[in-house]
């Protein structure tokens, strides 16, 4: 720049350059302390989609970041042109009057910033092809788990066909070592309305679309909760469709496995709550293995006690909370489909008994 | 008609009881008037959206708050998400395309000025019918009042299964009523522009703003009639027993997706190419230099027109496409980016060796080139798929639209009233006040929007009327509700000016900017007529040949 003639104009650059250094800087600083707030290799109560634990989210960032630096870079070029030419063009004193030189156009510089981002964008297009073919149609390994999620307003129905298993809004998957990979393929269907699988950490988002199955796959490389929700508008309770990923070890897992093929417990000291269950509204929509509940509305509740929250996530699985989701389910998510149950409390002390030995 | 009959004319309306003065706006077919009715209706609508927005950002302030229900946050979030695009965005572009459109090409009237009040009145009716739906509707499970479906209306959530009342037949109804509005607008665009032209007004002679809503006019035609046929096909749906969207009887609900975003998407062009107009006129003439690559400016925005028809479903990469459409629609989304590239690059090249004066519409435009670059950046992040399936429907979508809608159009928008007002009402806004209102909105505006991208990357979905605490996001939330009621102050600084600058503003003048096109050699505001004489023109910039003589365009055209 050169030596400013008049102080108060360079007062007032000052002030229009500090202005923009504090916006700047009230951006920057939550930005960082966002992206820093999680604790790598810690607890994953932040599903920060830049601390990828699986292949497929993995891809996703390393092209985020590639994309992210050529953005980058093309900012900090535009951005510096912008800025240069409002600071070194600006009107001086004296000089209002004079109109400046007229120029209409140059055909060689527009033709240049016509093709430097021609190439810019084929080079991004090439990068990014690279990154959909491998996600997407990647093999299918004979090692890999298969699990059929069903989207439901406002929880998930998780099938295991070649395991026998049924249960709700918890998913246990295995972790994948690279030596013995054993990846999980979902298969996503919903039962009414659009809803979108998403766990940050481990893949991106795809939609559960009724009448238009979709896939989806994962391999997480080390255990440990996950954390996700519903990503596609399906309803009133849209935000409490919660989801958690429990990735276990292989002996973990087994051990889930085969606790969830038991059929429920039979408990004759919970006779009367089994009988509150079976002979009201309750089996219209929930199943419980080995009984006369065959319901398929609701979540699957023959092993509910290993759950570690129910409501889809909306609350911790603990004595009071089902009492109050049974009694008053708006308390705890309004909008829910689940009916209040209307129960005494002789029954509903009974009825939640008998839940509280479903293991 | 001479200038003497102007005069008296002008006491006649000066002595008008208020019910004739109000029965003349009602009835006008003048396109001035018409342009400001459209404005008006839209500054309305933009108080009440932004109201439900502040609504909407209270509610999210912290983790598990409950200001409002839930219900009535997907109420806030629909109503805000359509009431801006159709109601206050479109009605407002095309409020300016009406006042400037005639003035700029040298007509003393759109083509077909009864078509353009019928296509007023039937837009004003779509937003004031869907208002209605908060006394007559009922949503979800018979939940509500007003639409709860989100401003896209995802089928089969619109089936009457899911929406047994009558909220949906709002939404349906007003957005089809007000998009025949639309369609006549447009189709009065085209012929005024194509037909009306004052001699010597070749189509390489029209200011670009002209041009530019040419192209608007255009892609109006093609992008509301997929929505029309859309809403009629739900109605269909709904009434008559029909299965286009209805999933639960071997219909599509990506059908209603792909429908939606063939308008969705062409129909954000419509939107920010009046704005690129806007900011075609108004840099160069606060640059003091001609616009830099004028035929390149129009085949860049011709071009936009054409790629931006075959990029919908890049708002799809999530609902399980095959790999092969993925990688088609990330090359033709990033397409689109170098048309707009050039334009920003002309933009610059405008003010490159020019003597920018800092007033405020100047301003907007610099806020609008620095957001709208950033803009464009993140979505090319999101062009690409893969990156997509983490971005999309998180709030860092919701913070790239909003840079585009708030950032881009909101500010070049802002930039047009401080530009045109005079014109219009024949006063100055405030500089001082505008100047507050810039800087306002400028740290608001950023609080809001650029924290915002954050949280997407943190995994919050868009649409949740709550979140958990400890997963990072309520810092962020509260700093992003901060934001916005400063923009709200913002805004209330700009209609205290609009106010009392009408009133009590500075004269304005024919031309206050020292500008060259021809809306400015007539008085302000314009006569009923626009010119007594129609002009005649030789160049791109008719008043600049006025004024230099010397060395006029028209020298080297």
């Amino acid at each position: 720049m050169k030596q400013m003639t008049e102080t108060t104009q360079k007062a007032h650059w000052g002030m229009v350059l500090g202005r923009a250094a504090i916006v700047v800087l009230l951006a920057g600083i939550p930005f960082a302390a966002g992206l820093c707030a999680t604790n790598p290799g810690g607890d994953n109560a932040v599903p920060n989609i830049f601390q990828p634990q699986s292949t497929p989210a993995d891809s996703i960032k390393q092209l985020s970041d590639f994309v992210l630096a050529i953005t980058g870079m093309i900012f900090v070029v535009v951005f510096s042109l912008l800025i240069y030419a409002v600071i070194k063009f600006r009107q001086r004193a004296g000089t209002a009057d004079r109109e400046p030189a007229q120029v209409y156009g140059s055909t060689q510089i527009e033709l240049a910033w016509t093709i430097i981002p021609i190439l810019i964008v084929v080079v991004l297009f090439l990068a990014t092809a690279r990154v959909i073919h491998a996600v997407q149609d990647a093999p299918k390994p004979a090692t890999a788990i298969e699990i059929t999620a069903i989207g439901h307003q406002y929880w998930w129905e998780f099938r295991y066909p070649g395991l026998g298993i049924v249960t709700a809004n918890e998913l246990h998957i295995p972790v994948s070592d690279p030596a013995l990979p054993t990846p999980t393929f979902l298969k996503l269907l919903s039962a009414d309305t659009d809803h979108s699988f998403w766990i940050p950490q481990l893949a991106g988002k795809t939609d559960l679309i009724p009448n238009h199955p979709n896939s989806m796959w994962m391999d997480p490389h080390r255990t440990g909760i996950f954390l996700g929700q519903c990503a596609q508008y399906c309803g009133t309770q849209h935000a409490k469709m919660l989801l958690r990923v429990s990735v276990d070890s292989p002996k973990d897992f087994g051990a889930w496995v085969r606790a969830q093929q038991k059929p429920a417990i039979q408990d004759e000291k919970v006779i009367a709550g089994r009988r509150v269950f079976e002979t009201t509204a309750c089996i219209n929509c929930h199943a419980v293995g080995g009984s006369a509940a065959n319901g398929r509305f609701g979540p699957d509740l023959t092993h509910l006690m290993s759950r570690e929250t129910i409501a889809s996530g909306a609350a911790e699985n603990t004595k009071e909370n089902l009492r109050l989701w049974i009694q008053k389910p708006d308390a705890i998510k309004p909008g829910s489909l689940m009916p209040a149950m209307q129960l005494n409390d002789e029954d509903l002390d009974a009825l939640v008994n008998y839940l509280e030995t479903l293991q | 008609m001479s200038s003497d009959a102007m005069a008296i004319r002008n006491v006649e309306v000066e002595s008008l009881p208020l019910v004739e003065t109000l029965h003349g706006w009602l009835t006008t077919v003048d396109h001035k008037r018409l342009g400001i009715l459209y404005i008006a209706y839209a500054l309305l609508f933009l108080v009440i959206a932004g109201i439900e927005a502040l609504i909407i950002r209270i509610q999210l302030m912290h983790s598990h708050n409950d200001f409002v229900s839930p219900q009535v946050f997907n109420r806030m979030f629909t109503m805000h998400g359509t009431t801006m695009i159709f109601f206050v965005a479109m009605p407002i572009l095309f409020g300016f395309a009406n006042y400037l459109v005639p003035l700029m090409i040298g007509a003393r009237d759109m083509a077909f000025p009864r078509l353009n009040a019928f296509s007023f009145w039937l837009s004003a009716f779509g937003g004031f019918l869907l208002y209605f739906s908060f006394l007559g509707g009922s949503g979800l499970y018979g939940a509500g009042n007003a639409p709860d479906v989100g401003w896209w209306s995802y089928a089969p959530l619109t089936a009457r299964a899911f929406s047994p009342g009558h909220s949906s037949d709002y939404w349906t109804l007003s957005l089809l009523v007000s998009g025949f509005g639309s369609i006549g607008t447009a189709i009065n665009i085209l012929a005024t522009i194509l037909c009306l032209r004052c001699p010597g007004m070749k189509l390489n002679r029209m200011p670009l703003l002209v041009w530019l809503n040419l192209v608007m006019a255009g892609m109006v035609l093609i992008a509301i009639t997929p929505l029309s046929a859309a809403q009629i096909m739900l109605l269909i749906d709904r009434y008559l027993g029909g299965h286009f969207f209805d999933a639960q009887a071997g219909g599509s609900a990506v059908l209603w997706m792909h429908f939606f975003w063939i308008f969705g998407h062409p129909e954000v062009y419509v939107l920010i190419i009046p704005c690129f107009a806007f900011m075609s006129e108004i840099i160069p003439v606060f640059s003091r230099k001609p616009i830099f690559g004028y035929p390149v400016m129009v085949a860049a925005t011709v071009c936009i027109g054409f790629v931006s028809l075959s990029v919908w479903a890049h708002h799809m990469f999530t609902v399980g496409m095959n790999s092969y459409a993925n990688s088609f629609f990330t090359i033709t989304t990033m397409a689109v980016g170098v048309p707009t590239g050039i334009k920003i690059f002309n933009w610059i090249g405008t003010m490159w060796g020019g003597r920018i004066q800092f007033k405020t519409p100047m301003l907007f435009s610099i806020g609008f080139l620095f957001q709208f670059l950033i803009a464009g950046l993140t979505g090319i992040m999101m062009a690409a798929a893969p990156f997509d399936w983490q971005l999309s429907l998180s709030y860092f979508v919701v913070a790239h639209f909003h840079y585009v809608i708030v950032g881009g159009i909101l500010f070049a928008l802002f930039a047009a009233f401080y530009y045109w007002y005079p014109k219009m009402t024949g006063r100055m806004l405030s500089e001082r006040l505008g100047k507050w209102h810039f800087w306002l909105f400028l740290i608001g505006f950023h609080l809001t929007f650029t924290v915002m991208h954050i949280p997407g990357l943190l995994g919050m979905p868009r649409r949740i009327y709550t979140y958990e605490p400890g997963r990072g996001w309520d810092t962020l939330n509260l700093i992003i509700t901060i934001g916005a009621f400063i923009q709200a102050v913002a805004i209330l600084v700009f209609v205290a000016n609009l106010v009392i600058s009408y009133f009590k503003g500075d004269k304005a003048g024919n031309d206050p900017w020292d500008a060259w096109t021809l809306e400015w050699s007539t008085s302000s505001p314009p006569p009923a007529y626009n010119f007594a004489t129609v002009p005649v023109v030789a160049s791109r910039r008719p008043l600049w040949d006025q004024k230099h003589p010397e060395d006029p365009d028209s020298r080297y055209d």
